[in-house]
C-alpha cells in the first residue's frame, strides 16, 4: 500500500507494468518489489524444491525468493531479483518455478513428501542404479526443481564488455563510500564511484536520520552534485563490483539497459543489455555495507514475512507501506527503527517482540521483550504469528512481520583472494581481515562500523590511506554530524522447536537439515554446505550462511569461529555469460583472416576452407564441375602440364636483419645459413629445445645482414616468439632483430612448365637459368612495383614465388591467373596445393605433430655436423634415433578398395586390431591425378625398412580397413629433374 | 592479474604468454644431462619463482617475472634479455 507523500520516488510519473498476466501501475523509481508490494502483491514465486509459496524478502541484489522472469521471446531474462528490476511503462513478468500458475502450483506436492525430501535425499536415495542416473533420475528432478528458463532461442540482444582505470575504486555509495569518493575527488585522484543500485545513497535513501541537521538523502543529492561536478570521478550506477582479482583488478556488471523499455534502449540510443567491466585500480575503498540477516523459526518464509531494514527501505524510499498490521520481530536495537518509521508514518504496529530481556523500550510503542515468534499461519500470505514467552504461547494477527537477526558486514570481496573473515563477538558477525585484498581498505558497515556517524568517519579516514599507498596526499573533509546510535545486539539464531525453520530461503534448507548434516558427520562447513546444498543457489546464502554455520556450530558443539565459514567465491551477484563473453558471440569468437586474393577468388568460382583464422581457397570450380574432386584433379594435372597460380600468403613471413643475424640464423636452424649466398634460398629445419621438429620453411638472404624467413602458416606465431627466445634470452649478445611482414607481403606460387615463361614475361628483370637457378632470389619490379622473386617449389615443379606489398595483391593475382588462363593453366587451391606436395613427400604440420624428430622424417642428414644447433643435443639421446620409431613413409592402396583415409591406424595384416600392435598412423592422403590412384604419407614404426610390405589400414571412424603397401614417400619425379629444369 | 612491462607500463595478464620457470640457458655443448635437466626437471616452489613470460600482444620483450605461487603477488619485473640467464661457458655457433 502506498502512502501518500511518502518516500523518495513520491509525485514520480506513473508507469504500466504487467505481472503474471495482470496489469498494474506503479512509479517511476519503484522496482518490481516496491511496486508489487503497492499494490498488495506478496506471492512473488515458489521455493525451489518444495514449491513453497513466497514473497519478497529483502529490498536489494540480495534477495532469495523474488526472482522473476522478465521479458519475451529470444530475449527473456529468466531469475532477475524484483528487488533489484526497475519498473518501466510496458515491463512485463512472470513468476517462475511454478506451473500452472504461482497461485495453484501441482509441483507443491513436494512439500507434502517434505519428510522425505530432507538433507542428503538425492544423494541416498537415487545412487543405485547409476545408469538411470542420467536418463532418468536428473531430468525429473531437475524438472521438478528449478529455476527460470531461458527462450531456447539464440539471444541477439548486444552485450559489451569494457576496461577502465583508476587511481581509487569506491565501492558501494552509502555514507562510507560517499565521504571515500568525496575525500578522493577533492584530491584530485582519479576516482570510479561503483554502486549496484540504480541510485547512489545506500542505506542513507532507507533511514529516516538527519546529516548536518538535514535529511540524510538531502545531503547524499549534495555531495553528489560535488562529485557530479568534478572531472576526476566517475559514477557508475547499476554496477556491481563482482570480484577482486590480482593486482588490483576488480570485475563489475553493469546493468545498462534493463530498466529501459526495449524501444528505448538498443534501437535509439545503442545501448547493450549489460556490460561487462574489468576495473584496473591502484587502491581501493570497499563500502559495501551490510546485509540483514532472517531469523530461523518455524514457517519463517511465509510470503509478507521481511527483513526489517527492507520494510523500513520499502516505506522509506519508496513510501509503500508492505502491510497494515505489521509486526516485529528483533534481537537488536537497529531494528527497533523499523517501528519507529512506522508508527511516524502512521502505519498499525501490532506488536513488537524483541528476544532480548533487557531490549530498550519504543516511545511509541511497546515492546515485548524475552519474547520469541515461534511459527507463523497464512498459506499464500502472512494471517498470523505465533509469540512464545515464559508465560506461554500467543497468536497474534499480522499481514506483514519484519524481522532482523541482525547484520552481516558484506565481506565477500574481502575473500576473494582467499582471506578468511574473523568473528566479531560485539556485533555477531564476521569481519573483514586487515590487509585481505592488496591495496584495499574497507570502511562502514562492511567492515562492522555499524553507526552512520562511523562510516562518514571511517569512508574519509580510508580514502586517504587508501590514496597514502599510491603517494597522493588528501585531506579528510570536516565530519558531518550524523547518527552514531549503538548497535545492541544479542544472538539469536534459531527458535528452538519443532517443525521446519528456514535458513536458505533459495534452495530451501532448513535447521533440521544442517543437524542432520552434523550429525551423519558433515562437520566441516565445506561439507555441510555441499550435503545441504546451504548457500548454493544463485544468492550464494548472502543473508542465511552466517546463521546456518551457528547452527552447525551449536550441533557440534564448537564455537562459530573455530566452525569458520565457507569459501566466498565471485561473481557476487550473478553474472550473464553474454556479459562476459561480451564481443566474442558469433565471428567475434574466431576472426576471420582473408587474403588479398579473397574477393577475386571467390569470382574465380573459389570455393573456402579454414586455415587456422584464415579462410583460403580450396578449389576453383570450373563449369561443368559438380564435385571438389574434379576440380582438384584438374588443377594438379594443369600444374603438371602447364601453369597454376595459388596464393601462398599465409605462410608467416619474418624479415630478419642485423649483423648477427647469420648467427642467429644458424643457432635455430639445423642447417647452416652463414654461407648462404646473396640472392640464394635454402630450406631449413628447426628443433625445440627437447629435440623434437618445431618447423620448417626457406629462408633468403636478402643482403649481408638482411635475411626474410618463411615459417608454416601453422606455427607463424610459435616461432617468432622463438626467434625473440632466443634473441633476448639465450643469446642476448647477439645484435639482431625481427619484424612479421606477413601481413604485409602478398605473394603466390606459379608453378609448372611454363612459369618461367610466364613470369619472365611479366616482370621487368629477364628471368632464365641462368639469371634465377634454382633457389635464387632476388629483387623485381612488376608493373612499375618494386617486388620480390624466389625461385622455390612445393609442388616439385619448376616455380617461382611472386612476392608485392600487400596492397598490390590483389591486383597481381588477378593478372598472374589470367595469363595461366592464357596459357592452359589458371589458379589452384589448397586441395591441389595438399596432393602436389603429397606427390613429392613434402611435409606440412600434419607430419610435424610435436612428436617427430629429424630422424624420423629422415632429415637428419639436415642436422649439420659442422656446428651446433637449437635442440640439438636433446635430438641425439639414444631413444630418439630408435630404428623403430615410427618414421616418415609413402602408402599405396593396395586391393579391391583402393582407399586410404588420414587419422587411420595401421597394424601387421595377420595381427588384432589393438593398442598394442599399433605399428602407427597416416598424417595426409590424396588421390593424384598423375599417377592414378590414391596415396598417402604414413608415420610407421621401422617404415623406411619395410618398404614394400603390405600393412593393413584401418580407420573406426570412417569405416576403412584395407590393405596397402608402403612405398618410399616420393612418389614423383625423385630424380628432382622438374624443379631444376 | 597485471604484469608491469619494463617498457610499456602495467598491463592485463591477457597480453602476455608464458613459458615456465626462468632458468640459466645451458650452452649448446653443455651434455645431454645438463639439456634434460634444463627441459625436465623444475622447482614447483609455494612461495617466490621466477618465470618467463613474453609480452607477445604487447612490445614482444620476454620478461623474468618474480611471482608469489601462493599470494600471486608481483615481486619484480626486468627485460630477459638483462636478467643473466644466457650461457656463461661455451658459446653458441659460431
Ligand atoms: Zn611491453
Amino acid at each position: 500500500m502506498r502512502i501518500s507523500g511518502k518516500g523518495l520516488i513520491s509525485g514520480g510519473r506513473r508507469v504500466n507494468f504487467s505481472f503474471n498476466g495482470v496489469s498494474y501501475m506503479g512509479q517511476e523509481g519503484d522496482t518490481l518489489a516496491s511496486a508489487l508490494l503497492a499494490n498488495g502483491v506478496h506471492l512473488v514465486g515458489r521455493s525451489f524444491k518444495y514449491h513453497r509459496p513466497r514473497g519478497i524478502l529483502t529490498a536489494g541484489s540480495e534477495e532469495p525468493n523474488a526472482l522473476v522472469s522478465v521479458g519475451k521471446g529470444a530475449a527473456q531474462d529468466p531469475n532477475i531479483r524484483a528487488t533489484q528490476q526497475e519498473v518501466f511503462e510496458g515491463l512485463v513478468a512472470r513468476s517462475q518455478n511454478c506451473w500452472p500458475s504461482v497461485g495453484h502450483d501441482v509441483m507443491a506436492l513436494n512439500d507434502l513428501a517434505a519428510p522425505f525430501l530432507g538433507a542428503g535425499f538425492y544423494y541416498k536415495t537415487f545412487m543405485w542404479p547409476a545408469p538411470l542416473w542420467e536418463k532418468l533420475y536428473e531430468p525429473v528432478i531437475r524438472r521438478a526443481a528449478g529455476l527460470g528458463a531461458l527462450s531456447g532461442s539464440a539471444n541477439t540482444e548486444p552485450y559489451e564488455k569494457a576496461f577502465a582505470f583508476c587511481d581509487l575504486l569506491v565501492i558501494g555509495s552509502g555514507p562510507a563510500g560517499l565521504m571515500a569518493a568525496l575525500t578522493a575527488g577533492r584530491a584530485g585522484a582519479d576516482v570510479i564511484l561503483a554502486e549496484d543500485d540504480s541510485r547512489m545513497g545506500g542505506r542513507l535513501l532507507a533511514e529516516m536520520e538527519e546529516i548536518d541537521d538535514k535529511p540524510a538523502h538531502v545531503w547524499v543529492a549534495e555531495v553528489l552534485a560535488e562529485l557530479a561536478g568534478l572531472d576526476n570521478v566517475r559514477l557508475m550506477t547499476r554496477t556491481a563490483v563482482t570480484g577482486a582479482f590480482d593486482q588490483g583488478t576488480y570485475s563489475a556488471l553493469e546493468r545498462v539497459s534493463h530498466h529501459l523499455p526495449p524501444s528505448q534502449s538498443l534501437k535509439t540510443a545503442h545501448r547493450p543489455r549489460e556490460c561487462f567491466w574489468r576495473i584496473a585500480a591502484r587502491a581501493t575503498v570497499l563500502a559495501a555495507g551490510a546485509i540483514e540477516r532472517p531469523v530461523a523459526f518455524r514457517n519463517n518464509d511465509r510470503p509478507g514475512i521481511m527483513t526489517a531494514g527492507a520494510v523500513r527501505a520499502y516505506l522509506n524510499r519508496w513510501g509503500v507501506a508492505p502491510g497494515e498490521r505489521i509486526t516485529l520481530f528483533a534481537n537488536n536495537d537497529d531494528a527497533h527503527r523499523t517501528a519507529r518509521d512506522l508508527v511516524a508514518a502512521g502505519v498499525h504496529i501490532a506488536a513488537v517482540i524483541d528476544s532480548r530481556h533487557d531490549a530498550p523500550d519504543g516511545r511509541d510503542f511497546s515492546v515485548i521483550k524475552g519474547a520469541v515468534v515461534c511459527n507463523t499461519s497464512g498459506r499464500k500470505r502472512l494471517e498470523t504469528i505465533t509469540l512464545r514467552n515464559v508465560s506461554g504461547e500467543e497468536k497474534i494477527q499480522t499481514d506483514c512481520l519484519a524481522m532482523s537477526g541482525g547484520w552481516n558486514p558484506s565481506v565477500h570481496l574481502t575473500c576473494h583472494m582467499n582471506a578468511r573473515p574473523v568473528w566479531n563477538r560485539d556485533i555477531a558477525a564476521f569481519v573483514p581481515r586487515a590487509g585481505a585484498v592488496p591495496g584495499m581498505v574497507v570502511a562502514g558497515a562492511a567492515n562492522g562500523s555499524l553507526s552512520t556517524h562511523a562510516a562518514l568517519a571511517e569512508g574519509a579516514g580510508a580514502a586517504v590511506a587508501a590514496l597514502g599507498q599510491l603517494g597522493i596526499t588528501a585531506e579528510a573533509p570536516a565530519l558531518p554530524r550524523a547518527c552514531d546510535a549503538p548497535y545492541r545486539i544479542s544472538p539469536l539464531w534459531a527458535v528452538p522447536g519443532k517443525g521446519r525453520a528456514w535458513l536458505d530461503f533459495q534452495n530451501d534448507v532448513t535447521v533440521k537439515d544442517v543437524a542432520q548434516a552434523a550429525q551423519e558427520n558433515f562437520r566441516s562447513v565445506e561439507h555441510m554446505k555441499r550435503y545441504t546444498t546451504q548457500g548454493m543457489a544463485t544468492d550464494q546464502g548472502k543473508n542465511s550462511n552466517v546463521a546456518a554455520l551457528a547452527v552447525l556450530a551449536d550441533a557440534t558443539g564448537r564455537s562459530i569461529a573455530e566452525t569458520g565459514v565457507t569459501t566466498f567465491r565471485p561473481p557476487f551477484v550473478p553474472t550473464t555469460i553474454a556479459a562476459m563473453g561480451a564481443g566474442a558471440a558469433g565471428q567475434g569468437f574466431k576472426p576471420q583472416r582473408y587474403l588479398t586474393s579473397h574477393r577475386t577468388s571467390l569470382k574465380r568460382g573459389a570455393a573456402n576452407t579454414e586455415v587456422g583464422l584464415w579462410y583460403r581457397a580450396s578449389y576453383f570450380a570450373k563449369e561443368g564441375e559438380t564435385t571438389w574432386r574434379q576440380s582438384c584433379d584438374r588443377e594438379v594435372m594443369m600444374v603438371r602440364n602447364a601453369v597454376g597460380v595459388c596464393d601462398v600468403s599465409t605462410l608467416g613471413k619474418i624479415d630478419i636483419k642485423g649483423p648477427d643475424a647469420a648467427k642467429l640464423l644458424d643457432l635455430i636452424y639445423t642447417n647452416l645459413f652463414s654461407t648462404l649466398k646473396i640472392g640464394r634460398v635454402r630450406y631449413g629445419l628447426m628443433l625445440r629445445e627437447d629435440g623434437f621438429v618445431m618447423d620448417d620453411g626457406t629462408t633468403a638472404r636478402l643482403g649481408q645482414d638482411h635475411y626474410v624467413m618463411t615459417t608454416t602458416t601453422a606455427a607463424a606465431g610459435q616461432v617468432m616468439a622463438h626467434l625473440e627466445y632466443l634473441s633476448q634470452v639465450a643469446r642476448p649478445d647477439l645484435d639482431v632483430r625481427f619484424t612479421s611482414v606477413t601481413d604485409q607481403w602478398a605473394q603466390f606460387a606459379v608453378a609448372g612448365p611454363k612459369a618461367r615463361a610466364l613470369i619472365d614475361a611479366l616482370v621487368a628483370e629477364e628471368i632464365n637459368g641462368e639469371t634465377y637457378p634454382f633457389m635464387a632470389c632476388g629483387a623485381i619490379t612488376v608493373g612499375g612495383v618494386a617486388g620480390r622473386l624466389f625461385r622455390i617449389s612445393f609442388s616439385g615443379e619448376h616455380a617461382y614465388e611472386i612476392a608485392v606489398p600487400a596492397r598490390y595483391g590483389e591486383a597481381l593475382f588477378d593478372l598472374l591467373v589470367t595469363r595461366a588462363e592464357a596459357e592452359g593453366g589458371g589458379a589452384y587451391g589448397m586441395e591441389a596445393l595438399n596432393v602436389l606436395r603429397i606427390e613429392k613427400g613434402f611435409i606440412t604440420h600434419a607430419e610435424i605433430n610435436g612428436t617427430v624428430t629429424a630422424f624420423d622424417l629422415g632429415m637428419q642428414g639436415m642436422i649439420s655436423k659442422k656446428k651446433s644447433c637449437w635442440g640439438k643435443v636433446l635430438s641425439e639421446r639414444d631413444g630418439l634415433m630408435d630404428e623403430d620409431r615410427m618414421r616418415l613413409v609413402g602408402l599405396k592402396p593396395k586391393g579391391a578398395a583402393q582407399e586410404l583415409s588420414a587419422g587411420a591406424h595401421l597394424f601387421e595384416p595377420d595381427m588384432t586390431v589393438e593398442r598394442v600392435n599399433d605399428l602407427g598412423y597416416v598424417t595426409s592422403v590424396g588421390f593424384s591425378p598423375t599417377l592414378g590412384h590414391m596415396i598417402g604419407l604414413a608415420m610407421l614404426s621401422a617404415g623406411p625398412d619395410r618398404l614394400g610390405d603390405t600393412v593393413r589400414l584401418v580407420d573406426h571412424t570412417r569405416g576403412v580397413d584395407t590393405l596397402c603397401e608402403v612405398v618410399d614417400p616420393v612418389f614423383f619425379d625423385p630424380e628432382g629433374g622438374r624443379v631444376r629444369g | 592479474m597485471r604484469i608491469a612491462c619494463p617498457l610499456c607500463g602495467a598491463r592485463d595478464r591477457r597480453e602476455f604468454t608464458y613459458r615456465g620457470a626462468a632458468l640459466p640457458v645451458p650452452a649448446l655443448d653443455a651434455g645431454a644431462e645438463a639439456w634434460s635437466v634444463h627441459v625436465h626437471l623444475r622447482e614447483n616452489p609455494a612461495g617466490p619463482l621466477e618465470e618467463l613470460w613474453q609480452h607477445e600482444l604487447g612490445c614482444g620483450a620476454w620478461l623474468k617475472v618474480r611471482r608469489d605461487t601462493v599470494t600471486h603477488a608481483m615481486l619484480g619485473v626486468v627485460l630477459a634479455e638483462d636478467a643473466g640467464l644466457a650461457a656463461r661457458d661455451g658459446e653458441g655457433p659460431a
